[in-house]
């Protein structure tokens, strides 16, 4: 059981460690984060930017929760980790010893090297710094592009929106997110995108973004040629783990932080988890980098098992994800591929009017369901999460829906409709 | 420890579009119309003022609110902490100022708003068959907010049935209930009865010499005792054992109809610190206390034929009414809208949430579900909940929430951008559902003093850890790139 353990970040990875830390043993625990004295939901920096919540607001526990719970936070830049002494060097020459090191780094904004990506008004969304820059460089301006086609462009796309700002938004893909997401979710959010006004533009990608004489974004131009005249452009094209620290301290590094099931690192009582980690092989998390704030926070919950002495495997379990697309909902749980593959079913039932879309996958032999897709309506997590578990067949689902309402009380139901659908598409498969 | 960068976001769009204008400008035409018909200058124009002043700010309104419907329907607070309005700005201590000052003038001066309430004797007239009184103009008033901005809540959350039904129902009691029945009572001689308010909010209700007063004026009046008795003793446990709370603050109750109507623009202002969740828990029950004392002491006095507690129990009540009645759930109540919420007065004041609370908390089938682990922790849940509740502290942990103040307003879930919340009325065994799916139940350690004691650096200055040695610092690779 280690004496002093110390955490590099303070996102939802390195806070969730700390506080488990913290259920499951006395040690001295120290947080070291850079970009802000305490914990908030990166999730929730589009409320901020769009007047919905201020910075305050978006953190979740309040500031006396820190000392009341033992838990210090050191503002400060870790440079480099001394593996053979045990000890995290900060910026001014200052260094904090440790028995049990844990580097939550997160990620960065993926920049390609386009000619301009440096310029002012460019910038990726990431976190608080992003945010004050973004509202420097989109104080009083006419028009904006946002690039790629991800969850973070689409909410980057929203906050313009909200700012009355006209929205160019090139996505690669033919159509919006279909490398996740099945062709009727696609075309709903494009649809959705497109109904706010945005000019969404499929198939497009960024060429380079050309200065004024001031240096600051003057326009994009695309691959197929377009100039497209914005004062802002907004680089969204994904995030790699943040690996510097772990590099510069010879803690092997592969595309993120190299990791086991333990969240153990080639150095000794160092761990890695979040976005910057990365597992040594396939198979022990849904893929090999996981990016998102549930596992985030399951990563968080597992490594402080590992550091406090109960070594524990990750277990990513049921998968689920949430977001939200302008104004559409979307949550998923189990397996649902882009496109199914030849022994997978899949009943789909949408109202495109309400924008409510519903879907589950089945395996075409064995019945078993394979995961739900929600647009525009709420499923109970605990109910997908147990048919998932228990192999249930898609006849046992469709005929118990209703269990698995989540929208409010007095909202139309859906699972009859979805019923209907079920049945129609069976005897037609007879 | 640095300061977080500033997030100081200016306005943004800064100019009002043409819509927002003329809006602005008609209500701004009415309010000044009623401006001058307070200070006398209506009075060649009577009978057209009322119409008149209450035409333009209906309209006005009318003009302001189509604006929601340009965007798509959804969650649009967009800009509510940039605008001065609901931000606390200049123009929110304004009408804080305003909505005080109406109040104090309304109590303690009120001659000054004769020709206002001389604007309305027609609609008295009409209602009651009787010229109108200061109580009437507020009442009219009050109506007026609950039905207009009402209006404006139907089409700002119309993607939302469960606001849509709620704010309906809130316009209906507070038009009819509160409103036109009333009045109509008045017409026919009976006493003034508001059915839609129960002991221990109209804390008179069941004391002894209203009591008197009902049954001997009439066999409407005997049933008015009847309704106010069944309202206290058994509306209000059983239904809030079916419902919670909800059934009577945010779709009964006229404090609550006002709050959730002509409030919701400052929903977010309440405090959501644990510390004044803590002065909430004293100060209301400590003044639902107050009123059982009142109550008990009123009835004594009353059983033992004016003996002992005479004077005390007259006194008493005398103070309730000002202090309590007046002072608090008025002036402070509504007044302080734009600069502390919408719901000070239920959240820290009313005895009958207090009651309602208590039931809700021990004896109900309500509760907000959790959605599992689908919680991001952004936050909107507890900003825009009215009465203070951190929502987010439950929602992250996967517990459902269970708590005494909740009014059921069912705002969180409405803007919660990840479907994590739903208001429900289920099972009590599955009420205090513990954290589910993310695991939050481990038992903490706890630490004592002792453990703080012992630390050796507590909280780490940026001065107390050690400067290393230039040797040191050559190992550790200093010049090294700046990375984190």
């Amino acid at each position: 059981m280690p004496q002093h353990v110390v955490i590099i970040g303070n996102g939802i990875t390195g806070i969730t460690a700390a506080r488990f830390v913290r259920k499951l043993s006395a040690a001295r625990i120290t947080v070291i984060s850079d970009e802000t004295d305490h914990f908030y939901a990166r999730t929730a920096l589009m409320y901020i930017y769009m007047g919905h919540m201020r910075y305050k607001d978006v953190k979740p526990y309040e500031d006396s929760f820190w000392e009341k719970n033992g838990i210090d936070l050191v503002r400060g830049y870790a440079t480099c980790v001394d593996t053979e002494k045990k000890r995290v060097l900060l910026g001014g020459r200052r260094a904090i010893g440790y028995d049990a090191l844990l580097l939550a780094t997160g990620s960065r904004p993926n920049m390609f090297g386009w000619p301009g990506q440096d310029l002012d008004g460019v910038q990726g969304l990431y976190g608080i710094p992003d945010l004050v820059t973004m509202e420097r460089w989109t104080r009083d301006i006419g028009s904006a592009v946002v690039v790629g086609g991800g969850l973070i462009g689409v909410e980057m796309a929203e906050m313009l929106y909200v700012r009355h700002i006209l929205v160019t938004f090139l996505v690669r893909e033919k159509s919006y997110m279909d490398y996740l997401l099945p062709p009727e979710e696609s075309t709903m959010i494009s649809q959705e995108i497109l109904r706010h006004g945005i000019d969404l533009r499929l198939g497009a990608e960024l060429e380079s973004v050309l200065p004024d004489e001031a240096g600051r974004c003057r326009a994009v131009t695309t691959t197929a040629g377009d100039e497209i005249p914005c004062q802002f452009a907004g680089l969204t094209v994904g995030v790699h783990p943040n690996i510097g620290l772990a590099k510069a301290s010879g803690i092997a590094t592969s595309r993120g932080i190299v990791v086991n099931e333990y969240f153990e690192t080639s150095a000794p009582d160092v761990y890695a988890a979040g976005d910057c980690a990365e597992f040594d092989r396939e198979g022990v998390g849904s893929r090999r980098i996981e990016q998102l704030w549930y596992t985030g926070r399951s990563h968080g919950r597992t490594v402080a098992r590992s550091i406090c002495g109960l070594r524990t495997a990750y277990d990513r379990g049921v998968f689920y994800n949430s977001a939200k697309f302008f104004t559409i909902e979307y949550q998923t749980y189990g397996d649902i591929q882009a496109r199914q593959p030849e022994d997978v079913r899949t009943i789909c039932w949408q109202d495109p009017v309400a924008r409510k879309l519903l879907r589950i996958d089945f395996d075409a032999d064995s019945r078993v369901v394979r995961g739900f897709n929600a647009l525009g309506t709420r499923l109970r997590h605990d109910v997908c999460e147990h048919w998932l578990l228990r192999h249930a067949t898609v006849d046992t689902v469709v005929k118990d829906l209703r269990r698995a309402h989540f929208d409010g009380e007095f909202d139309r139901r859906h699972f009859r409709s979805f019923a209907r659908m079920y049945q129609q598409s069976a005897v037609t498969c007879a | 420890m640095r300061s977080t960068p500033s997030l100081q976001l200016t306005t943004p769009g800064g100019a009002y579009s043409a819509r927002e204008r003329t809006g602005l400008a008609l209500i701004g035409a009415g309010l000044v119309g009623l401006l001058c018909v307070m200070f006398g200058a209506g009075e060649a124009a009577r009978g057209v003022s009322l119409w008149f002043t209450m035409g333009c700010i209906t309209a006005g309104s009318g003009v302001l609110f189509s604006g929601y419907l340009k965007r798509p329907a959804g969650v649009d607070n967009n800009h509510v902490w940039f605008s001065p309005a609901t931000a606390r700005g200049m123009a929110g201590w304004l009408l804080g100022i305003v909505f005080t000052g109406f109040y104090v003038i309304l109590y303690w001066a009120p001659h000054s708003l004769e020709y206002l309430v001389r604007m309305t004797d027609s609609l008295s007239y009409l209602l009651r068959g009787e010229a109108a009184d200061r109580w009437f103009l507020y009442g009219f008033f009050y109506t007026v907010a609950v039905v207009i901005m009402g209006a404006r809540m139907i089409i700002k959350y119309r993607n939302n049935r469960y606001q849509i039904v709620r704010t309906i129902s809130v316009m209906f009691f507070q038009l009819g209930f509160a409103f036109l029945i009333p009045g109509f009572l008045k017409m026919l001689n009976q006493p003034e009865y508001y059915f839609s308010y129960f002991w221990p909010l109209k804390y008179d209700y069941i004391w002894p010499n209203s009591i008197a007063h009902f049954t001997n004026a009439s066999s409407l009046g005997v049933f008015m005792v009847f309704w106010g008795i069944a309202g206290t003793a058994v509306a209000t446990p059983v239904l809030t054992y079916f419902f919670g709370k909800r059934w009577y603050c945010s779709w009964v109750c006229g404090c609550g109809g006002l709050a959730e109507t002509a409030g919701d623009p400052f929903r977010h202002l309440s405090d959501k610190s644990s510390s004044a969740w803590k002065v909430e828990r004293w100060m209301v029950h400590s003044v639902l206390v107050f009123v059982v004392v009142t109550t008990g002491l009123l009835w004594v006095n009353s059983a033992t034929g004016q003996g002992i507690l005479g004077g005390v129990s007259g006194q008493f009540s005398r103070w309730y009414g000002f202090f309590i009645g007046l002072v608090f759930a008025g002036v402070v109540g509504v007044g302080f809208y734009p600069i502390m919420g919408s719901r000070v007065w239920c959240r820290f004041g009313c005895p009958m949430a207090a009651v309602l609370g208590l039931l809700q908390k021990y004896f109900s089938r309500f509760r907000i579900t959790t959605n599992g682990g689908q919680c991001i922790s952004c936050g909107n849940c507890s900003t825009y909940c009215e009465m203070g509740i951190d929502v987010r502290w439950y929602a992250q942990r996967g517990q459902n929430i269970i708590r005494a103040s909740c009014v059921g307003c069912g705002m969180c879930a409405a803007v919660c951008p990840r479907g994590v919340l739903r208001l429900e009325n289920s099972s009590r065994q599955t009420r205090y559902n513990g954290p589910v799916l993310i695991h939050e139940d481990q038992v903490s350690v706890q630490l004592d003093d002792a453990w703080r004691a012992s630390r050796p650096l507590m909280p780490p200055k940026q001065e107390d850890i050690p400067i290393l040695s230039d040797h040191d610092a050559q190992i550790m690779q200093l010049s090294g790139p700046r990375v984190s």
